[in-house]
């Protein structure tokens, strides 16, 4: 055992109670004296110009406050700068069923909810665009003025080394096309933001939002506010998973209709509403091509990527380069070459939805290598196993891996599982799948271009030894406040509960970025760890003094700060606090944490770097029923190199629910739109399937550490890399039950069905995407690979 | 939160005041009983009641009597979790138990009561939804709207009879009491149901169901088998409903119901006479299920493609039957 005494412990989460007993407020619970409520008017059209607005019967309606319309909100936002394109409600033109128009601010929700059926909007529609290969062929239809081509958002190209010269040295070149349907991210909470302004002329927005720092920016830019008179205080969010990282829609709404009102105004979304919001999954369609010696080593990869973004930008940018971005760092690829396309389409905007961006190539990646594997007559694992990255070391296209224990996640997961025993010998109807997969531990570059720290902690501390962290990192439900916590106690030789977590509020705390790619137990934590050893340097130099034993023989643990030599010689935490204070004055610290500088030095190296890799390998075992085509997932076994588990009960709480979501992907979860009108066909929890608790199979969860040296006490992320396996391990699962290829997720009772009957009258039975649009694409950005990668020789 | 229309909410104490009640608000007024399909329904302004009438405080409604030998009385206002905790009433019609035990999930059975899942409204992907999905799309017959987009040219409302409930009450051989300003009449389960997504149910809107008379089971068997995406939650898309007065092997009567195929659940006669007079053996079960398929024409107005419903009504019928014949099927039970 480690010598922590928080470290590596199962710890009760710091807000474990107040969630367990129901006292945790989320941003619904906020009641105000005086409070009104907001609605919002949406579109019915997928794609129309708003011709005329009339708002006055509306307007007239008893109990009805303000109504506004987009002209009082004309300010353009977005989360990141190069896509400012989203209007808080319409303007001009609406552009998915769903996209707000106007709202209203009344007594209750009731009364709004009537008075928005009283506004009149005269729409001019246009041709809606509901497909990625409409929008493209539509040119003459623009969804948005800007972009890299008509209805194009993004146009990505590059090659690291010469691909070709890759592919040459091949033995064998296989090409699949794969298709992965977008999905929501469906959390339990609906987005809800109460604000009030107050009369110091400042305004306060409590929301459920996972990015209180980018929501602060975006309602200073369209209420053109000094951002000093605004506050954002994130509420405990009831689930996130990337659906509340962009500031909304709404949130600026309530901001305005309480800076109009002067009184506090809430809005909670609707469950249909939250569907129409979205920013979950992108579809993906995905061409890839790799060619590999006769043993399976990897000489080169070629990947396409085609987006179907919705109506706006959102992440779509940074969700198109992580379409490219992360197929390198599990396999060793030589020569590698990405060209990734971003659609508008007159549907919801897709954004970050867990994975962001890479479970979609990842699925294609490792059903792929499966088939290059049985090609060539290959153990499947052996054939990855043998080619997997160094650690450390850089990738072609030059992202930095500092630590790597996928073989040890492999070995575990064909350990326990009995793969070997399973794989190819299980009866008609049975089978098992393997799959591998890595995430980032954070994005290295912030959002918006700048050279501050990504995240800023400080600590206080009181004279009786009680110490509170301030954090602008914001608990999704992850548990990053609790991090928080076990990372200062630990460095202090207190115990979690001795501390306080103050976090997600712009006015009282240092900002963090926010939850989102996985960042926070990585950046938070390592500016806790420095802001905690700073505020102990204090205390040991304090104690050094009055026990007379130099600061670098002292411990601090169990409530006491000590001589390692001699442990009866020591003081009380809190005596130690107070000799601190008397011989420094008020005592805090600060701590703040900024990525390595990324070493990629090309247009889009921005989008990929990170401090460290988390990997992970699953074995999934299933059961198809060949009549009816259901699958079930019987067990799942993942293993996932954390680096360091601060608390493994967390981590292994991360793997179950990444588990989970992965399984409503590969199974059911799917987005789909009337074909002609671009409605949401499944707007609810009962019609949009996302399994319960029955699909659930057993999990057995393998924590491998490998204590990463970026990582506060070594750890990397665990949020969202142990979903990426999920889909290709059933997939994988699939064939080898039924023989039967499903190229396309979700695998369906449909498809499987369609796959025996075409595999009964001859064929091969794969089901899934043949052709992919035509497109010219750009000249591909040519790479220098790192030097390492530079020999043209000898590939491997 | 989508709000609730305003209404005015009656819970008498006596059948006669609830009549009293009905038949002074005329079309105005609904009946509600768990209130778990009818209150969301009224959210998204699908149903626009005035009046709501409970029956849940009449004791005429809850009643519970009788046993498998001699034939049980379950009141209409009985919850599902409550029948389902009446062991021997559940050893006695299985297939019953089943199609309770099937319906939504736990929260919902603890509210939902046999005559809501007998009179449960019929459903429609284009129907279930809000004012505004249903304003986006255009509205259709059933609510608000002069055209049905399951199928545009015609005249008549394809909304799909979605309770586990009536296909079992059917194969049952139930009978169903109902208490109207008219008196009251006993009606077999099957003459209950008409093939009209809008006027699904042979009720007047002032009559009230108030039990249902479950025959003695003597040598019948019966079994329901459900399709749907999930293990729990969802309403069926498919259920087969079959029951068998069995004699040494030989199947001497059989009723076998379809639902959730159509705007009523349908018997498929031409299936039971080919069992009638035989053994369960594989190749009469194949033909059987054949020509229930083909006799059923789901339509894509549910979850799952509708030719796929229409496979399964083949496969699920095997299934039901081979149940029946003593096989075990717990496997393939888990995969539904």
């Amino acid at each position: 055992m480690s010598g922590f005494n928080v470290i590596g412990k199962p710890w009760p989460k710091v807000d474990a109670l107040p969630k367990c007993t129901g006292e945790t407020r989320y941003a619904d619970d906020l009641h105000f004296p005086r409070m009104l409520y907001a609605k919002i008017l949406r579109s019915p059209h997928a794609h129309a110009r708003i011709r005329r607005i009339d708002v006055s019967r509306a307007q007239a309606v008893p109990g009805v406050h303000v109504v506004l319309t987009g002209r009082d909100l004309p300010t353009r936002f977005g989360i990141l700068p190069v896509s400012q394109d989203e209007e808080a409600l319409c303007v001009e033109k609406v552009r998915f069923v769903g996209d707000p128009v106007a709202a209203v601010a009344a007594v209750d929700e009731w009364t709004a909810e009537e008075a928005l059926r009283l506004i009149e909007v005269e729409y001019e529609p246009l041709p809606a665009l509901l497909t990625m290969e409409q929008a493209l062929a539509e040119s003459s239809v623009r969804i948005h003025e800007y972009g890299d081509g008509p209805n194009i958002h993004k146009l990505v190209s590059l090659e690291f080394g010469e691909v070709a010269e890759g592919f040459a040295q091949a033995d064998y070149v296989r090409e699949d096309i794969f298709f992965y349907a977008g999905s929501t991210h469906l959390p339990l909470e609906q987005h809800a933001a109460v604000a009030h302004y107050g009369p110091d002329g400042r305004l306060t927005l409590w929301s459920s939002t996972q990015t209180p720092h980018y929501v602060h920016r975006a309602l200073a830019k369209v209420l053109g506010l000094p951002p000093h008179r605004i506050r954002v205080i994130a509420m405990p969010v009831g689930g996130g998973f990337g659906g509340k990282s962009d500031p909304f829609s709404h949130e600026i709404v309530v901001a305005k209709l309480a800076l109009l009102t002067g009184r506090p105004v809430k809005i909670t979304l609707t469950r249909e509403e939250v569907f129409y919001v979205h920013r979950g999954r992108h579809p993906v369609l995905l061409w890839i091509k790799t060619g590999v010696r006769r043993d399976g080593t990897i000489t080169a990869m070629h990947v396409r990527s085609f987006l179907d973004g919705g109506a706006y930008g959102s992440y779509g940018v940074a969700t198109t380069y992580y379409t490219g971005a992360l197929q390198t760092v599990t396999y060793k690829i030589p020569r590698y070459k990405f060209e990734g396309v971003r659609v508008f389409t007159n549907k919801p905007p897709c954004g970050p939805k867990r994975g962001h961006g890479t479970p979609q190539p990842r699925f294609a990646l490792e059903v792929h290598l499966d088939k290059i594997a049985e090609d060539l007559g290959l153990d499947p694992i052996q054939m990855r196993r043998r080619q997997i990255v160094e650690a450390p070391s850089l990738t072609v296209n030059w992202l930095r891996i500092s630590s790597c224990g996928l073989r040890a996640c492999i070995d575990r997961v064909v350990e326990a599982s009995g793969f070997r025993e399973k794989f190819r010998r299980l009866p008609f109807g049975r089978g098992v799948g393997f799959a591998c997969s890595a995430y980032l531990s954070g994005a290295g570059l912030p959002i918006y271009w700048n050279d501050m720290p990504h995240s800023g902690v400080q600590i206080k501390i009181d004279r009786e030894g009680g110490v509170t962290v301030f954090c602008g990192s914001a608990d999704i439900g992850q548990g990053s406040d609790s991090i928080l916590a076990y990372i200062v106690a630990e460095i202090l030789g207190i115990l979690p509960e001795d501390v306080r977590v103050v976090t997600a509020d712009t006015d009282l705390t240092p900002v963090d970025l926010g939850s989102y790619s996985s960042r926070v137990t990585v950046m938070a934590g390592n500016a806790a760890v420095e802001a905690a050893e700073r505020l102990r340097r204090l205390l040991f130099r304090a104690a050094a003094e009055r026990l007379d034993v130099p600061e670098d023989q002292l411990l601090a643990r169990e409530r006491r700060i000590f001589d390692q030599a001699d442990p009866e010689r020591g003081l009380d935490f809190a005596e130690a606090v107070q000799l601190a204070e008397a011989r420094f004055g008020t005592l805090g610290a600060v701590g703040s944490y900024k990525p390595p500088k990324a070493p990629g030095r090309y247009k889009g190296a921005g989008v990929g770097p990170s401090p460290s890799y988390s990997y992970s390998a699953c074995v999934a075992q299933v059961r198809v029923d060949p009549e009816t085509g259901f699958v079930q997932v019987e067990k799942i076994w993942i293993a996932h190199d954390v680096g360091r588990a601060i608390n493994p009960r967390l981590v292994e709480g991360q793997i179950h629910g990444s588990v989970y979501m992965g399984l409503g992907e590969a199974l059911m979860e799917e987005h789909t739109f009337h074909s002609r009108l671009g409605v949401h066909t499944a707007p609810s929890m009962l019609d949009y399937k996302s399994p319960t608790p029955l699909e659930m199979p057993e999990v057995e969860c393998f924590l491998i550490e490998t204590e990463d040296p970026n990582g506060p006490f070594g750890a990397k992320e665990a949020g969202q890399g142990p979903l990426l396996p999920i889909p290709p391990a059933i997939a994988n699962a699939v064939y080898d039950a039924i023989g039967v290829r499903i190229d396309e997720i979700p695998i369906t009772p449909e498809k499987v069905l369609k796959g025996l009957e075409d595999k009964a009258r001859g064929g091969s039975g794969r089901v899934g995407p043949t052709s992919i649009p035509s497109l010219t694409w750009p000249e591909p950005i040519r790479v220098e690979p790192p030097p390492e990668w530079r020999s043209s020789g000898d590939l491997t | 939160m989508l709000r609730l229309p305003p209404f005015r909410y009656y819970a008498p104490r006596s059948l006669e005041e609830a009549l009293r009640i009905l038949s002074d608000h005329g079309s105005q007024a609904r009946i509600v009983a768990g209130g778990t399909d009818l209150y969301p329904k009224m959210k998204r302004r699908q149903i626009e009641p005035a009046v709501l009438v409970s029956v849940r405080r009449i004791p005429e409604l809850a009643h519970l009597a009788g046993t498998g030998r001699e034939g049980v009385t379950l009141g209409a206002s009985l919850t599902l979790a409550r029948v389902l905790a009446q062991d021997e009433l559940v050893l006695a019609y299985p297939a019953l138990a089943r199609a309770f035990a099937m319906v939504a999930h736990p929260p919902v059975r603890s509210m939902g009561t046999v005559g809501g899942n007998l009179c449960v409204d019929t459903r429609c992907t284009y129907y279930d939804q809000t004012f505004f999905w249903r304003e986006a799309l255009g509205f259709c017959l059933k609510k608000d709207g002069t055209t049905c987009p399951v199928a545009p040219g015609g005249t008549r409302c394809w909304a799909v009879s979605s309770s586990d409930g009536a296909p079992v009450m059917i194969a049952l051989g139930a009978r169903l009491r109902l208490v109207g300003p008219r008196g009251e009449r006993t009606i077999a389960a099957e003459e209950f149901y008409r093939d009209d997504g809008i006027r699904y149910l042979d009720k007047e809107p002032e009559e009230i169901l108030v039990e249902v008379l479950l025959p003695p089971q003597e040598d019948w068997k019966s079994t329901y088998w459900k399709l749907r995406r999930r293990g729990s939650v969802d309403f069926p898309v498919l259920g087969v409903a079959v029951a068998l007065r069995m004699e040494s092997g030989w199947c001497r009567e059989a009723r076998i119901v379809l639902g959730a195929v159509g705007s009523c659940p349908k018997r498929i006669r031409e299936a039971e006479t080919l069992l009638e007079g035989n053994r369960l053996e594989p190749d009469v079960i194949a033909a059987v299920a054949h020509v229930v398929a083909r006799s059923v024409r789901p339509l894509k107005n549910t979850d799952f493609l509708h030719l796929y419903r229409k496979k399964m009504a083949s496969v699920f019928t095997q299934r039901a039957l081979r149940e029946l014949a003593g096989a075990s099927l717990m496997d393939e039970a888990s995969a539904c």
